[in-house]
């Protein structure tokens, strides 16, 4: 039996408002929302305490030095109100391995963890590329009808259903 | 503590309970949408766009705010998105929404961060290569729709606006 208030809340409503945080967040403190950036400054912050020299010269890690910053912030916020909200909703759930990935792979964690660990290295390394991910290019991009926007958040979703339909095959069973 | 880590901090909150309460940081609805089996997030970011884009240029044309828009670049957009993309289908989740699913509790979004900063620590010694060559080729800079079409803001606003509702319509006709 699902609990009245575990019943997700309508997507449609839950963005609106999101658009309206984001815009706020614009006009009371000049921030964007944006994702991407901090993973790429805790790398050059870890990597400049293995090899300082190394990181010194890279021109990548001089324009982004690792620093408490509004983005570092707001990530740690999204934890901290998904934690609050879960627990609250009684939706929190311990799981290493999702149920759609369950259903195909089966539930041996070690696949699972390797799998989300390479898509890591290989999804942080193409947004930072691109200069953004779904929250940079994407929503805000789109907000402002930045071409950059536009270009990277279609290929997000092409990349995506590319990989997708190799991983999990052609037939869209769920 | 100062107003902007502060601001960053609250909007990370409520943004966090929004994104939890209609569960678009979950894999099944990341890789749900790569699959083209159900579209929550797609709803869910197109509805954020449509207000955005309406409350950003409604308050920067009153001079509330000022848009602050990514530079354009043809090669390393589209190489890098499609590169993300692939990177976004194997984790199923981005990198916002893996920080909000580790918050409910799904641990290989763990698993996923460290292998963001590592992939971040890969591209700055990449990043020089970006620099030269087809990947920093159709550099246009800070360009938007209107700006590169000289149309008035509003006209594609509205076009936009209709086109999205429009993708909501098929999504819900397809019930995805």
């Amino acid at each position: 039996m699902q609990k009245s208030e575990n019943k997700p809340m309508n997507p449609y409503i839950a963005g609106a408002l999101s658009g309206l945080l984001a815009v706020a967040s614009v006009v009371l403190v000049g921030k964007f929302f944006g994702a991407s950036t901090t993973f790429a400054r805790i790398g050059g912050a870890l990597e400049g305490i293995v090899l300082p020299e190394r990181v010194a010269n890279l021109a990548y890690f001089q324009k982004y030095v690792f620093k408490m910053d509004w983005q570092l912030l707001f990530l740690v916020g999204i934890t901290l109100g998904s934690f609050i909200s879960s627990k609250m909703t009684g939706t929190f759930k311990v799981q290493a391995i999702p149920d759609m990935w369950r259903d195909h792979f089966g539930s041996r964690l070690s696949p699972r963890i390797w799998m989300a660990f390479v898509g890591g290295i290989i999804a942080a390394f193409g947004a930072r590329m691109a200069g953004g991910c779904p929250s940079g290019h994407g929503l805000s991009g789109l907000m402002q009808m930045s071409i950059s926007g536009f270009i990277s958040l279609l290929c997000f979703f092409l990349g995506g259903i590319i990989v997708a339909r190799i991983v999990y095959g052609r037939r869209a069973s769920r | 503590m100062n107003t902007q880590l502060i601001g960053g901090l609250i909007t990370g909150i409520l943004f966090g309970i929004l994104l939890q309460r209609s569960e678009v940081i979950r894999y099944d609805r990341q890789v749900g949408a790569v699959r083209l089996i159900d579209m929550t997030i797609v709803k869910f970011m197109l509805s954020a766009i449509i207000v955005g884009m309406i409350g950003v240029y409604t308050l920067e044309g009153t001079g509330v705010l000022e848009l602050s828009i990514k530079g354009t670049v043809i090669g390393t957009n589209i190489v890098g998105g499609l590169i993300f993309g692939a990177g976004w289908a194997l984790l199923g989740y981005c990198p916002g929404t893996a920080a909000g699913a580790l918050g409910e509790g799904r641990i290989d979004a763990l698993a996923g961060m460290g292998g963001m900063v590592i992939g971040g620590m890969l591209f700055g010694e990449f990043y020089p290569l970006t620099q030269s060559g087809f990947l920093s080729a159709g550099n246009f800079g800070k360009v938007t729709l209107p700006m590169i079409t000289g149309m008035n803001p509003w006209i594609w606003i509205f076009v936009l606006t209709l086109l999205y509702m429009g993708i909501f319509y098929l999504i819900e006709r397809e019930s995805l």
